[in-house]
């Protein structure tokens, strides 16, 4: 069997794979809070609860009315969506004014019920949820065997990205919501409907919340605390990244997803912690973010 | 008129309140149940050190579990696999805190906000995998069965009256220090920190400096209240050093009254009054409690002693 530095390739690849997987989910993810916190000025601490949700969703529609993963890929961020909306108009709306520091408290409060009524609801023992059939198998490329699922959820997760950001960078909506988080204020007087806007994009980032929940489903377990393990680490993400820039989001989503694919081959004992490692480095160096701009 | 005491020893409300108060804990023990009292007054010594930088730095924190926790896996290490003295075993434990403290301190005070409170959660993570993973801490079974030993070598802490009175003299006497500090000097530059930092440093002062002084005061006292707490109920575990007890010293001083010394205090006891309470509920603890800071976040956001302060301030109890 063919090594690199003592490690058997196949082990190496599947590592990485398994890494650009949790980076799908970072860039998914750090790219939603950065919409948010682009327009709202709010971090969002719900977005891994609303991660879980759209996994929820998709559990619930498959089992309590037979829809099929297809249907839930759509259904489920459309109802977490709806449901994000309901938030952000009757509670978030309120905090604009203040200092953004309460949008991370009250949208703390919100995970805390989110999580502990799903709990209450479902216990803490995770759900199975069967890959779709037309998914199921896997490739032999040669150097290594890659379950058909996986590749496809890091390929959804890069066509969503890079549409985003096309949608934000190229189109004219785009053009309308980066004016929006330049001077909120002159775009409104410009005729165009900001707090529309801001509900919408708030519907947007938590929807790739829910996106990535039911692509996660399959490959996790489904339960109520899968969300709050992955926003912490999706926050170090986001300081690493600084939250000025949608692409540099994505990339560092998946960039990281790679190192702690990478640490997991080479010294498996620091896997869950080199992100936070890393965080310290950056923070040491250029604190204000790879991409960031200022503090 | 003039008064026949002189100015600084003259009764006024406010002491008068904090003399019964405290005559009413010397008394407590012997009606309410002690161990509820004793994690009362530590998650109360917890809250305050905590508010000591959301209040007064104006840093919000969201890792504080990780001095907490930390400080009661070494105490408890050392009480129980080496055989320590309570007091000293607690010293050890605070040292940590204190250390960690100047370390994390040291990188989180380079962001400011939001990314501040996002990079002390990323940390307290970080130190929950470590503890998950090092031998010494037990992973998920945590510490347990640790001997409150002798106090001094005389005072025995197993006794739970004895081991009460010990947390209300440590809890007193951090309180002191924690109003020492923020009437002092020292205080006014941290609140001129916190309402205008650019002014502060043009007036000379390095904000730097202040503030991870007051962070590491803050890590130094959350890790003594984490100490003691793990003695008191001799084990430490894993839920010492996840993120719900950092969102909880959150909660407290919200509902409480941040900015005030003893509004984190009371914010502790209706918290531990809440979560005794519904101990058999199962994630409703939870739920509640996202529900106090929805509410605390969207009605009240000076907290208990907030709405309560302009009927104590008329009659002379705050100032």
């Amino acid at each position: 069997m063919t090594t690199i530095l003592g490690i058997p390739i196949q082990a190496l690849f599947g590592q990485l794979l398994l890494g650009l997987i949790n980076g799908a989910f970072y860039a998914m993810l750090s790219l939603g809070l950065a919409l948010i916190f682009g327009l709202l000025n709010i971090v969002n601490f719900s977005h891994g609860a609303l991660y879980m949700m759209g996994a929820f969703v998709a559990w619930l529609l498959l089992n309590e009315m037979g829809l099929d993963y297809w249907t839930a890929l759509i259904v489920a961020p459309i109802v977490v969506a709806l449901f994000g909306m309901v938030l952000e108009r009757t509670m978030l709306c309120r905090l604009y004014k203040l200092d953004n520091l309460y949008g991370l408290l009250l949208t703390f409060g919100l995970a805390l019920i989110i999580e502990g009524v799903f709990r209450q609801l479902y216990g803490i023992s995770g759900m199975p949820y069967a890959v779709p059939s037309a998914l199921a198998g896997g490739w032999n490329l040669g150097f290594m065997y890659l379950p058909i699922y996986r590749g496809w959820v890091v390929l959804a997760s890069v066509v969503l990205c890079l549409g985003s950001w096309l949608l934000i960078e190229k189109t004219k909506l785009g053009a309308y919501l980066r004016a929006g988080t330049e001077n909120a204020t002159l775009v409104q007087a410009f005729g165009i409907n900001v707090p529309l806007m801001i509900t919408l994009t708030y519907g947007f980032g938590v929807g790739l919340a829910a996106i990535a929940g039911v692509l996660a489903a399959p490959i996790y377990s489904v339960n109520p605390l899968m969300g709050s393990n992955l926003i912490i680490v999706v926050f170090a993400v986001v300081v690493i990244g600084g939250m000025g820039s949608i692409m540099g989001a994505i990339v560092t989503g998946y960039l990281l997803g790679l190192v702690e694919g990478l640490t997991k081959v080479f010294y498996p004992e620091a896997a869950s912690t080199v992100i936070f490692v890393l965080m310290g480095i950056v923070l040491l160096i250029k604190p204000a973010g790879l991409f960031g701009k200022g503090n | 008129m003039t008064s026949v005491y002189p100015p600084s020893i003259k009764p006024s409300p406010q002491r008068l309140l904090i003399l019964c108060l405290l005559a009413l804990f010397i008394a407590a023990p012997f009606a309410v149940y002690p161990v509820f009292l004793m994690k009362g007054l530590c998650f109360a010594l917890f809250a305050a050190a905590f508010n000591l930088l959301l209040g007064y730095v104006g840093l919000l924190s969201f890792g504080h579990a990780m001095f907490f926790g930390f400080s009661a896996y070494i105490t408890t290490h050392a009480a129980k696999e080496w055989g320590w003295t309570p007091e000293t075993a607690i010293l050890l434990g605070v040292l940590t805190a204190g250390v960690m403290g100047v370390v994390t301190g040291w990188l989180a005070i380079r962001r400011s906000g939001i990314y501040f409170a996002m990079v002390t959660l990323a940390f307290s993570q970080m130190m929950f995998f470590v503890a998950l993973q090092a031998p010494f801490t037990h992973g998920e079974d945590g510490i347990q069965g640790v001997p409150r030993g002798h106090l001094f070598g005389l005072f025995d802490l197993g006794d739970n009256v004895v081991m009460y009175y010990f947390v209300l003299a440590v809890f007193t006497g951090s309180l002191m220090l924690i109003h020492r500090i923020v009437t002092s000097p020292f205080g006014q530059v941290l609140k001129a920190i916190r309402d205008n930092e650019p002014r502060a440093i043009s007036l000379g002062y390095e904000v730097e400096r202040y503030k991870l002084l007051a962070f590491t005061l803050s890590a130094a006292l959350s890790g003594l209240a984490g100490s003691l707490k793990a003695l008191v109920f001799q084990l430490v575990s894993l839920t010492d050093v996840h993120w719900h007890m950092s969102g909880e010293v959150v909660l407290m001083p919200l509902l409480g009254g941040v900015g005030t010394v003893f509004g984190p205090a009371m914010g502790a006891f209706m918290i531990v009054a809440i979560q005794d309470y519904f101990s058999e509920a199962g994630s409703w603890v939870t739920i509640i409690q996202g529900v106090i800071f929805v509410v605390c976040v969207l009605l009240f956001r000076n907290g208990v002693l907030g709405v309560l302060a302009p009927a104590l301030k008329k009659r002379g109890i705050m100032v």
